[in-house]
């Protein structure tokens, strides 16, 4: 009974915050309409009994990914305005994709393939209740799961490498350190011993 | 519930292995050599590593065993493993071979124009070789995850290739165009897959397979149909099949024209690859919705390839709608799901791949005063200024549209007679009048280069020995095809059936 009270809470405020993102005028509420979203989808998480995954959806989306958004919003000067010309026109396209794709997905769960007998017929693997979710995700991440495991690892790195080339440009008249041709200097180059008359400036 | 680690479980993805190493060592020698003569080094060492893997393949396709898998997980009701993340069979091995001649071809074109953009990095050529290893784990992957992994893993080294002219504006816009529509069909393959996952409870190919049969038995099911058309969605933006092409022209146009090149083939050759086990491997049963979808998607993609080619005035443009014309025939020959049709797609794949990047090859090679020839206007009165280069034009754009005896006439012959044997006549019919069009843009080429008005700037065509080299043996392919045709049709025979083969298993 609680557990399902719990759901159509988390339910129906994430679909409230996730329209918010999309409506909202303001980009800034527009960021915290989608950490709100986050926080309700790691508590149907929680609900569904994969805490790690809620835990997870919590410190990298919200803790990183939506401050991340905040700053990138606060620090650059975007005309929003702009941004939404052209809503009203596009809107009943939109709207037309949208309605099909949820009398879709209606149909698709109407279909009874996802009712509770079928599942649990043909879930291949069950999900373990004498285990917490980190000790069965650790079993079988670096062993069974080694190959997609690597494969993100690659991505990852593609990541790196496209952000550096895409941004990483050398500018002119900015002082680098050298860190070589600081420790080969000699005193010899560095320091000048001059005779200073008394009464006198060195220039 | 662990599998033993054992050496022969992972053998099968040698060439994979050592692609992925070489590419972490070249990420090295970049960093590590001078700046001047990074790129120049990391170039030749990435040519040796992608011919040491092509070598790695082929001597897979010498062994015994036609079929082997490797990375095996969990354990199935026999005590065996319950999956396989990995499957190297002829299919993949002809697929994987194709893909890398492509890179290869791809970077020797690029070097010279890399350099006149003043472009050329050394991480151009580790993304193409990221890239090339995404697009062999697609074609190998035996699994939802792997071949999720392996898209990305394409997907995000092009999204930075589209964009390395980042001096370019319409190279960032192609870029961030790319990228934004890539990520809407990344998140409608994840919901497809979460779908098949919520009623098959597994992501191994063969798992799949085997639960969609059974419950096909008792009628259609709606929630499968919803998964099948959300993958097959994805897979076609990778296409670029209608009415998933909207990025292809502006992405072609916009990409820096060696990427252009590498895109136009490989990626097209991997999702090609990908689509044809997931319709005969998991999806086989579901034969009867999917044939509608791609129908339907390969009339209204050579409908568009062909129409909206005509209006075009760049070259670049005319060649990415040209291609979308391509899939379209492609998916023809998809129809069915026969083994002679998986066929066809191959020599298409094979033929399009070498004849498209002949063509961008050569308008690498082209320049009027340090600019490279783009629109139609260009090469008027290219017949005259360079005779050699604009008949070898005229032959690539021939053989485009089909004209017999050139390879381009073949292709299509095959993936024809493909679907009139699959019992689709009239679409074989449709297709040939469709490829009548081609024919029209085509000619419209070839007549600015023989009968307009000569351009008064004379063309430039210095270029390394090594790059006009490729492009004519490109052109010599294409125009002596017939001479290649046997083993060709005998190792895409094996290939394909060897792909029918491996939902047996």
């Amino acid at each position: 009974m609680f557990p399902d009270l719990m759901f159509y809470v988390f339910a129906s405020v994430m679909l409230i915050a996730a329209l918010g993102v999309v409506t909202a005028k303001n980009p800034i509420f527009s960021v915290l309409f989608l950490i709100l979203t986050f926080l309700n989808c790691s508590g149907l998480f929680i609900l569904m009994g994969a805490e790690f995954l809620g835990l997870m959806l919590v410190l990298v989306y919200v803790g990183a990914i939506a401050v991340m958004f905040l700053f990138v919003l606060m620090t650059i000067d975007i005309d929003f305005a702009m941004l939404k010309e052209g809503y009203a026109s596009y809107m009943p396209v939109g709207v037309l994709t949208g309605v099909v794709l949820l009398v879709e997905l209606i149909l698709a769960v109407k279909s009874g393939l996802f009712s509770s007998d079928h599942l649990i017929t043909q879930t291949a693997m069950p999900i373990p209740t004498d285990t917490q979710n980190i000790t069965a995700i650790g079993q079988v991440l670096f062993t069974d799961y080694l190959a997609p495991f690597q494969l993100a690892g690659m991505v990852l790195l593609v990541a790196m490498i496209g952000a550096i080339v895409l941004t990483f440009r050398r500018r002119e008249g900015v002082k680098r350190q050298n860190i070589t041709e600081q420790v080969l200097r000699t005193r010899k180059e560095a320091v000048e011993l001059k005779k200073v008359k008394s009464g006198q400036g060195l220039v | 519930m662990l599998t033993e680690f054992s050496m022969s479980n992972i053998l099968p993805a040698l060439p994979e292995i050592f692609l992925a190493g070489s590419i972490l060592a070249l990420l090295l020698v970049g960093v590590f050599s001078a700046k001047e003569n990074a790129s120049r080094s990391v170039l030749g060492l990435s040519l040796v590593s992608l011919v040491v893997t092509l070598l790695l393949i082929l001597s897979g396709s010498l062994s015994s065993h036609h079929i082997e898998f490797a990375f095996p997980y969990g354990q199935g009701l026999d005590g065996g493993p319950a999956g396989f993340f990995f499957i190297s069979d002829l299919f993949s091995i002809y697929a994987k071979s194709l893909i890398l001649l492509v890179a290869i071809i791809a970077i020797i074109l690029s070097e010279d124009v890399l350099n006149r953009l003043r472009i050329n990095k050394f991480e151009f050529y580790i993304l193409v070789l990221v890239s090339v290893l995404g697009m062999m784990v697609m074609v190998s992957s035996h699994h939802l995850l792997t071949m999720y992994m392996g898209l990305e893993l394409m997907s995000f080294s092009l999204y930075v290739l589209v964009s390395f002219w980042r001096d370019n504006n319409k190279s960032s816009e192609a870029g961030l165009k790319y990228f934004v529509l890539g990520s809407l069909a990344s998140g409608l393959l994840l919901f497809g897959l979460s779908y098949i996952y919520g009623v098959v409870g597994d992501l191994s190919f063969t798992a799949i397979g085997d639960v969609i049969s059974d419950i096909q038995m008792d009628g259609q099911n709606v929630t499968l149909v919803v998964a099948l058309v959300l993958v097959m969605t994805a897979l076609a933006f990778k296409l670029s099949a209608v009415p998933f092409h909207m990025w292809t022209p502006d992405v072609y146009q916009g990409a820096p024209t060696p990427v252009t090149t590498f895109m136009a083939a490989g990626p097209k050759v991997a999702a090609f690859a990908l689509l044809m086990r997931l319709l005969t491997e998991p999806f086989a049963a579901m034969a009867a919705d999917w044939t509608q979808v791609i129908i339907a998607l390969s009339i209204l993609t050579m409908a568009v390839g062909s129409y909206m080619a005509i209006v075009q005035t760049n070259l670049k443009r005319l060649l990415a709608y040209s291609s979308i014309g391509h899939v379209g025939f492609m998916l023809v020959g998809l129809v069915g799901g026969t083994a002679q049709g998986v066929q066809s797609v191959l020599m298409y794949l094979t033929i399009y791949s070498l004849m498209t990047m002949g063509a961008f090859g050569l308008l690498m090679l082209l320049r009027r005063k340090d600019i490279y020839l783009e629109t139609i206007d260009d090469v008027a009165g290219l017949s005259e200024q360079a005779p050699a280069y604009a008949f070898m034009l005229m032959l690539l754009m021939f053989s485009i549209a089909g004209i017999p005896p050139l390879a381009g006439f073949f292709a299509k012959f095959y993936v024809f007679s493909a679907a009139v044997a699959a019992g689709y006549s009239w679409l074989a019919i449709l297709a040939v009048l469709f490829s009548v069009i081609v024919a029209y843009y085509v000619l419209r080429v070839v007549r600015s280069m023989y009968f307009d008005k000569m351009v008064s700037v004379s063309v430039d065509l210095s270029a390394p020995l090594l790059m006009r080299g490729v492009v004519v043996g490109l052109v010599i392919f294409v125009a002596g095809y017939i001479f290649a045709m046997q083993p060709l049709d005998e190792f895409t025979y094996r290939a394909a059936e060897s792909l029918l083969l491996a939902k047996n298993f």
